[in-house]
């Protein structure tokens, strides 16, 4: 047996560990460092109601980053998510009976044919989105740009300038209505969450998810369909942000043009501060549900302590940073390891 | 140069050299170097003499690119003394390293394609004018003087990328030279030529040494080695075996120097008896298949339980026909058909769920590195596990059962595939397509850069493939290779199938001669 042929020798137990798991590690340690420090700072922080408080306002984006976690997983990137929600949501209330003042020209349908008609053309833009990225060829970041503004187009014609106000009824009670003081859209969206959490972890599907974006070369050389994987992750995502949308219009009980502006930066924040792993191949569901806290309870422990509103955009740009930084760092170490 | 003690062993000199004073331009001293526990290099004392050029030969893993590596001031830490012209020295970077007159062209070229020669050639120090633009003239005056000086005639003005892989790898091997090295160290510089540009190499080289510059000549290739080299020292297992004149040395006592036991059973692939059975059932052919870009009319037959040997020289084609038959690549013209039915590939899962397997030349483009071994090996099969739902402990079996089959070292499923060493990782790449027999296996320089042992392991599996019926193909640029396994042997020239043998006795000369 010659030298190439015995193992190299593994590194040592804890910093192979720690080199593994960084981009796991770092997010948690993040979320608790960011707890207490606002748990100290406010006295109404750590509290059931300021935490259901957190949880409502992270499940639209949280609805998003679910879809979102797919593409980053595969190494492409979705910048219509935010957009096409909004496209989503008008396109609902446009099929929905509106109030007389409200000065558009609806097609009112019945609420479930307007449930299934606006799935159908969140899926739709997403199919648009997946034959734009795997049949043409062009780059995904290009890709969702252009969706991105064909979405606020859509937004724009069918809204023109109103707001709408009126939903499905089902659709009100799933993003306003509460069980049990418990919101519906918290519930929609951590089954949600756990239903991906499933599908990547349990299914072929999900471990093709996984493949795509460790070694794309690799995985087509293994004859896995790389276009059909991302363009399925394409769709599923714009499925997301569709079913988002339409719970986003009814939790802010209204339809307007600009209605999802903050909610692109908010989902890929969460995903990536995460751990996810934005060259693919790395993070998943459990990664993008503490990103999402992460978020969460910065935003609400800032405005709890009365923090400068105009410093909160800033620092919310300097812990995306961090996140990004965190990330680059935690591929390189893992592939640091893998190549010694 | 001061008065510094060397071995007077080396004393006769090399036929061409034009030296006078024996004087090392470097030398090494008890060197030594390991990696995580790992010795690299045990004890090596190693000397290159002004104006020579040396030979640098051992197996994958036998130290001789660490040492390299070493001298060119890569690997900063190690065991031992430097001496360049009989001082001390020490590297803490590449860059350090050339500052002292040492240079390294790597096997990877690092040419820009799409700057010009003279751009390439200066690349980093272009001359500038007195207000600090680039002095465009003189910057092509002087490096048509530079490639002119190594007895080439090239435009300084093309664009890199238009120009032949052996003239680039000229044209990176004067900017070496041009930051004034003394000592150049070659990787691997033949692997990607033809004969002809290996002459002109050899001849730059051998003009090289009589202006006095010294040269490092590692390469698998050992007649290049022989034809080249003054002196060749033979590394095996981090330790230097021998440094012998090379007019003492034939091939065959080079090989037993490397692997350390006689030669008699290493012919391997110097000769080979063909045996094509043509009653033998058709499984895929191609006819005159034509991609637009590198294939032309290239028609090919594989049978099953036969192995196809297709050699040819780097850029013949080779790679196109191979992802072509995978579905990588598309058809322009040309007719592909798999038992007897034509057939086109809309996707590599397609060609997979015809029974076509892939193993490519390169590892990095065939396995997941840092995921664990399993999941290398059933990425393929994730289909036939289960349909929608995975079954972990099946995967884990069905690996353990290959690793067993293969003696893939460390008998483990659940590390990082990274971990492994080259030859394992090829067999994890084979493995992954071994569960469920394909029709056709195409494999893509099965061999290239494995040392002897993990060779024999692939030709022994590629071999018992073919006597369970698979139809083989194997796609190599090395004639080993293709003599060691083939029954059948075409020959690819720039695209085009330009011999084939069938039966009877052929070696390597005949297959060089063909392509």
């Amino acid at each position: 047996m010659t030298l190439a042929d015995s193992t190299k020798s593994p590194k040592s137990g804890l910093k192979q560990f720690l080199s593994d798991q960084m981009r796991n590690i770092a997010p948690i340690f993040t979320l608790i460092i960011l707890v207490l420090f606002f748990s100290v700072q406010s006295p109404v922080f750590f509290s059931v109601d300021n935490l259901l408080n957190i949880l409502s306002n992270a499940s639209i984006t949280g609805i998003i980053a679910v879809g979102l976690t797919f593409v980053i997983l595969t190494g492409e990137i979705d910048l219509s998510v935010a957009a096409l929600a909004n496209a989503i949501g008008i396109t609902m209330a446009f099929f929905t009976v509106q109030p007389d003042y409200v000065n558009i020209a609806t097609i009112p349908l019945p609420g479930l044919i307007c449930i299934i008609l606006t799935i159908a053309s969140a899926i739709a833009l997403g199919g648009v989105t997946a034959f734009g990225v795997t049949k043409i060829g062009i780059p995904s970041f290009i890709m969702t740009l252009a969706m991105m503004q064909i979405a606020n187009g859509v937004s724009a014609l069918l809204v023109r300038g109103q707001i709408a106000y009126i939903f499905p009824d089902f659709i009100t009670l799933l993003g306003a209505g509460k069980i049990f003081g418990l919101r519906w859209s918290i519930i929609v969206c951590a089954l949600l969450l756990l239903f991906a959490h499933l599908v990547l972890t349990y299914t072929r599907f999900g471990r093709y998810v996984f493949m795509v974006g460790g070694n794309r070369e690799a995985a087509e050389y293994s004859g896995v369909n790389v276009k059909m994987i991302i363009g399925a992750v394409m769709v599923i995502s714009a499925a997301c942000s569709g079913l988002a949308g339409m719970l986003g219009v009814a939790y802010f009980g209204s339809a307007q043009q600009n209605g999802f502006d903050d909610f692109l930066l908010t989902a890929i924040s969460a995903v990536v501060v995460g751990g996810t792993s934005l060259f693919g191949g790395r993070g998943g569901i459990g990664n993008t549900i503490i990103g999402l806290l992460v978020l969460g309870v910065l935003n609400n422990g800032l405005d709890l302590i009365q923090i400068d509103s105009f410093l909160k955009i800033l620092i919310r740009g300097l812990i995306l940073l961090a996140a990004l930084v965190i990330n680059v760092y935690a591929q390189k170490l893992k592939e640091g390891t893998a190549e010694a | 140069m001061s008065t510094s003690s060397i071995r007077s062993t080396e004393g006769a000199k090399a036929p061409s050299a034009s030296v006078g004073d024996t004087m090392p331009i470097l030398e090494m001293r008890h060197v030594s170097k390991s990696f995580g526990g790992v010795k690299a290099l045990r004890d090596v004392d190693f000397s290159i003499l002004h104006g020579e050029i040396h030979g640098l030969v051992g197996e994958n893993g036998a130290g001789k690119s660490t040492m390299m590596k070493i001298i060119a001031g890569v690997h900063a830490g190690f065991e031992g003394e430097m001496l360049v012209s009989g001082h001390p020295v020490h590297f803490r970077s590449a860059r350090d390293a050339l500052a002292a007159g040492i240079g390294m062209v790597h096997q990877e070229l690092s040419v820009i394609p799409d700057l010009s020669v003279a751009e390439n050639v200066f690349l980093g120090h272009q001359p500038v004018t007195s207000t600090g633009v680039i002095d465009w003239r003189r910057m092509n005056d002087m490096a048509r003087e530079q490639i002119a000086s190594l007895g080439l005639n090239i435009d300084p003005t093309t664009r890199m990328g238009s120009l032949p892989v052996g003239l680039q790898q000229l044209v990176e091997l004067s900017r070496v030279l041009f930051s004034g090295a003394k000592l150049i160290i070659l990787d691997e510089p033949t692997s990607a030529l033809s004969p002809p540009e290996i002459e002109r190499l050899f001849t730059v080289l051998r003009r090289l040494r009589d202006d006095g510059r010294s040269i490092v000549f590692i390469s698998h290739f050992l007649d290049d080695v022989l034809a080249i080299a003054d002196r060749v020292t033979v590394f095996r297992n981090g330790e230097k075996v021998i440094t012998e004149h090379a007019a003492k040395l034939t091939k065959d006592s080079v090989i037993s120097h490397m692997i350390g036991r006689g030669s008699a059973n290493m012919h391997m692939g110097e000769s080979a008896d063909l045996a094509a059975d043509d009653s033998k059932p058709i499984v895929l052919s191609v006819q005159q298949a034509s991609d637009g870009v590198m294939l032309h009319d290239v028609s090919l037959t594989l049978r099953k339980g036969e192995i196809a040997g297709v050699y040819g020289f780097m850029g013949c084609g080779l790679i196109e026909l191979a992802r072509t038959l995978f579905g990588k690549n598309t058809l322009k013209s040309g007719t592909l058909m798999i038992d007897g039915k034509s057939i086109r590939f809309s996707s590599t899962s397609a060609a997979r769920q015809a029974g076509i397997a892939y193993v490519p030349e390169n590892r990095k483009m065939m396995l997941f590195r840092t995921e664990p071994v399993f999941k290398n090996v059933s990425i393929a099969i994730l289909d036939r596990i289960h349909s929608i739902l995975l079954k972990t402990g099946r995967e884990r079996e069905i690996s353990e059962a290959h690793i067993k089959d293969l003696q893939i070292r460390p008998p483990r499923t659940d590390i990082a595939l990274g971990n492994l060493s080259g030859g394992n990782q090829q067999k994890v790449a084979l493995a992954k397509w071994l569960t469920h027999l394909p029709q056709v296996l195409i494999l893509s320089e099965p061999t290239r850069g494995m040392d002897v042992g993990a060779k024999e392991d692939v030709i022994r599996i590629v071999k018992a493939l073919r006597d369970r019926g698979v139809a083989i193909v194997v796609l190599s640029t090395e004639p080993e290779t293709i003599l060691t396994l083939a029954d059948r042997v075409t020959v690819m020239k720039k695209g085009m199938v330009v011999k084939e043998f069938t039966k009877g006795h052929i070696d390597k000369s005949d297959l060089l001669a063909a392509a």
